[in-house]
């Protein structure tokens, strides 16, 4: 009875170092799974697989460092996907953390892997302002009212790419990716509604279930956490060959993912059996 | 408690050393050398809170709290007040930055957001921080008008319409009635009902409103579980992220 | 005067919102517009209310924390100066037991992480486009404060999340009724569904049973029951906001306007 009673008063820094190793080992030996595309993740790739050239696609990063593990790599699969496609990429943050991790993500994927995008014709970085939904609200029927320039200074006009551009409605996809306030719950009621125009996106495995309502009349398909990352990076190299040669960070994370999650349950059904066999101890002694 | 004292100021002196020497080390690759690493102690500052509090942790939540109030300053400034704001007040004005927009018409209509948001500041004072009430009534105005609308028409009558239609799904290729989805959507459809019973308290939880309340708790517990599921994926992917840089980017042990 | 004046701006400018979702034509519809880039204004002073606020409270714990300090050294007696400057690591490590003086110390480092990043930023230091350059532009002191200060302290808060979910899950989730039981085994079946651990569990199972294989199980969860939570938590929320934003818009709601001493 020692042992349940040590068991039952573990330390929680000893839960702490089984988390730790149990995220740290799998890490280091690199496993990797296959993963299956599912439905809501598959609408997406259908999507952007099916936009013919030129077409125009909006990429909101509505997301800081605390969540980019996560969303970084939906980001990068789509904006490879997209440029893939040669559609023409309008890239801004609803949060100011984006416009950061906006540019670092046009450098690491647009710049390294296809130099001969060109910046102003293929893809232009519009880049963060205030006003969460209100900025929606303006966007949806006049876009030159909130970017007078770029994120370069440059005059929005002068930009070849947003000739033709009057406002949200002129664009064919909206992908937004972001797990907090505002994110693509506010794309679907500030713009996809009342615009009637397709949005799609990526959001925290937090933010994921509270979507589904959403989909799929709303919303056209969603990447719910790293797991959705891991079936879109999947769907990508399954269609695309190269993009294996990448960093896949989806794929990478779903190891320890899983390894976690089981160590997660073993603790709390132990918990749960410390629980009962306590409970039956004390029914006993009464 | 002097002895830990010193471990603590000789940490925080190799700390600064550290930095000034990678500032003058700005053109260098050595500089992101100890960038890297500096972020690497910044998180193991902050993952030692895990043993127990400590000045190091400390140390590291107040630069958060400090960096991150300037940050959120810097990119308002530069991404907002100067294109949007001044830009527009008085174009010329801003021709050291953005010389693509200093030759256009001013809009002496935004004097009403400079005014409101000056306003707005004046809530440092104690004495006239009472006006900053009129910058918020007009921010508080500006949500409840939007939000208003919007969840009407998208949280409300649209989550409706997308319960209630369709019950009965076929199939858009060949219009053949497709039976497990028109199941699942009369599932989706009383498990709604059952829900919105359960939220209803103006009326006792009897009979078989009771029963639908109890359905609908249920259906909200599978809900509460699905989230907790998630919520358990979101924050283990977060702590890979973080395990990544420190064991690919910082230490490079990842093959 | 004081509460009069705010709740006729409210009035205004919600009901000037509301009216031009429906008429957006002049003057409603460019009316609607302006307004919405007001708010993306003021919502700028508010970053600089906040970061003004930020320096009030932290400087003004750290003079206090100073002045204590510099009195408890006088107390001491002998060269002064001096004692102040080598007793200073001492004192800010340990801390001052006094309330008066506690944290000052970390109250200094937040102002310098404050004020180096403000400077960084304003003044765009290092960008390779100078002042006209993207104040985020790679290679920027801003960028790389973000990179290497803001980045690691931001996601490493957060992912400390991971140990206390796991440690909170150990020590409270107990299916001690039905409905815990119900929510257990629906986390369960995620948690297990949306690794790949699922599928090596119930792969095996026929074909006529492959609803029962986990992923496929975790599928139908999210996009069924869930579904229905949901929608039914999303109606509920939407009654509330609506129901709260005509009370706001018509001046019955006034908690936002604060206290009459305010």
């Amino acid at each position: 009875m020692a042992f349940f009673d040590t068991i039952k008063n573990i330390d929680r820094r000893v839960i702490f170092l089984f988390i730790a190793l149990s995220v740290i080992v799998p890490l280091l030996f690199n496993v990797i799974f296959p993963e299956r595309i599912t439905p809501i993740v598959q609408k997406i790739f259908d999507k952007i697989e099916a936009l013919p050239e030129g077409s125009r696609v909006l990429i909101s990063l509505d997301f800081d460092p605390s969540t980019a593990p996560e969303q970084e790599p939906m980001v990068d699969a789509v904006i490879y996907h997209c440029c893939q496609r040669n559609v023409k990429l309008y890239v801004m943050a609803l949060w100011g953390a984006g416009q950061n991790i906006a540019d670092a993500t046009i450098n690491r994927i647009i710049t390294t892997h296809f130099p001969n995008k060109v910046y102003g014709v293929d893809y232009v970085h519009l880049g963060y302002k205030a006003g969460n939904q209100g900025l929606i609200n303006v966007i949806i029927t006049d876009m030159k009212k909130m970017y007078t320039t770029d994120v370069n200074g440059t005059q929005i006009d002068s930009i070849p790419m947003m000739r033709g551009v009057r406002s949200l409605k002129n664009m064919d996809l909206i992908a937004a990716f972001g797990g907090g306030f505002p994110g693509l719950k506010e794309w679907i009621l500030f713009a996809g509604d009342p615009g009637n125009i397709p949005v799609a996106g990526g959001v925290t495995a937090v933010s994921a279930p509270l979507l589904y309502p959403y989909y799929p009349n709303q919303m056209l398909g969603m990447m719910g956490g790293i797991k959705g990352a891991a079936e879109y990076e999947s769907e990508l190299i399954r269609k695309y060959p190269d993009f294996e040669k990448m960093p896949h960070g989806g794929l990478e994370m779903m190891g320890p993912q899983a390894v976690a999650h089981v160590v997660i349950m073993l603790f709390i059904i132990i918990g749960n059996v410390t629980f009962f066999i306590d409970r039956k101890r004390k029914t006993r002694a009464n | 408690m002097q002895r830990r004292a010193l471990v603590y100021l000789i940490g925080f002196i190799v700390l600064i050393l550290a930095f000034v020497i990678s500032m003058m080390a700005r053109d260098s690759a050595v500089l992101e050398g100890f960038y890297i690493t500096f972020g690497a102690f910044l998180t193991l500052c902050i993952l030692s809170f895990l043993y127990k509090d400590n000045p190091f942790y400390k140390f590291a939540e107040h630069l958060f709290v400090g960096v991150s109030a300037a940050y959120w300053m810097s990119m308002g400034f530069w991404t907002t007040l100067i294109p949007n704001l001044i830009g527009r007040l008085h174009p010329p004005a801003v021709r050291l930055f953005l010389p693509a927009v200093a030759d256009a018409e001013p809009n002496y209509w935004y004097l009403i957001p400079l005014a409101l948001g000056i306003i707005l500041l004046l809530r440092l004072s104690a004495k006239v921080g009472w006006i900053s009430r009129w910058s918020l009534a007009f921010v508080v105005g500006t949500t409840a008008g939007l939000n208003f609308i919007r969840y009407m028409r998208s949280d409300f009558i649209g989550q409706i319409y997308n319960t209630i239609n369709p019950l009965a799904v076929y199939s858009a290729t060949d219009r053949s009635f497709m039976a497990m989805d028109s199941i699942s959507a009369v599932v989706v459809f009383f498990g709604v009902f059952c829900g919105i019973v359960y939220f209803f308290f103006s009326k006792e939880h009897k009979g078989a409103f009771g029963a639908a309340s109890r359905v609908g708790i249920y259906v909200l517990m599978v809900t509460f579980g699905a989230g907790f599921g998630y919520t358990v994926m979101a924050r283990i992917s977060l702590l890979v992220g973080r395990m990544r840089f420190l064991f690919d980017d910082w230490l490079g042990m990842i093959n | 005067m004081k509460r009069q004046v705010p709740l006729l701006i409210t009035f205004i400018v919600g009901a000037v919102l509301v009216v031009a979702a429906f008429i957006p034509h002049n003057p409603f519809g460019r009316l609607g517009e302006n307004f919405s880039l007001y708010f993306d204004i003021i919502a700028v002073f508010a970053f600089f209310l906040g970061g003004g606020n930020l320096v009030r409270i932290h400087s003004g714990r750290f003079f206090r924390g100073l002045k204590f300090y510099f009195m408890e050294i006088k107390k001491q007696g002998g060269f002064w100066p001096l004692k102040m400057l080598i007793a200073f690591p001492f004192y800010a490590m340990g801390g001052i037991e006094d309330r008066r003086g506690k944290d000052w110390f970390f109250s200094m480092v937040t102002l310098i992480g404050f004020f180096v990043m403000l400077w960084a930023g304003l003044f765009k230091i290092g960008n390779p486009g100078g002042w006209q350059g993207n104040v985020t532009a790679p290679g920027s002191l801003f960028q790389d404060f973000f990179m290497y200060v803001f980045t690691p302290l931001k996601a490493t808060m957060y992912s400390l999340l991971a140990f206390f979910v796991a440690s909170a899950s150990y020590r409270a989730f107990r299916a001690k009724n039905k409905e815990a039981t119900i929510l257990l085994v629906t986390a369960f079946v995620i948690l297990l569904g949306r690794t790949p651990a699922g599928y090596y569990v119930t792969f095996w199972l026929p074909d006529t049973l492959s609803f029962f294989q986990v992923p496929n199980l975790a599928n139908w969860i999210m996009g069924v029951p869930n579904l229905a939570g949901q929608r039914a938590i999303i109606v509920g929320i939407s009654l509330g906001v609506i129901s709260m934003s005509l009370r706001v818009i018509l001046g019955i709601e006034r908690t936002y306007l604060g206290q009459d001493k305010d």
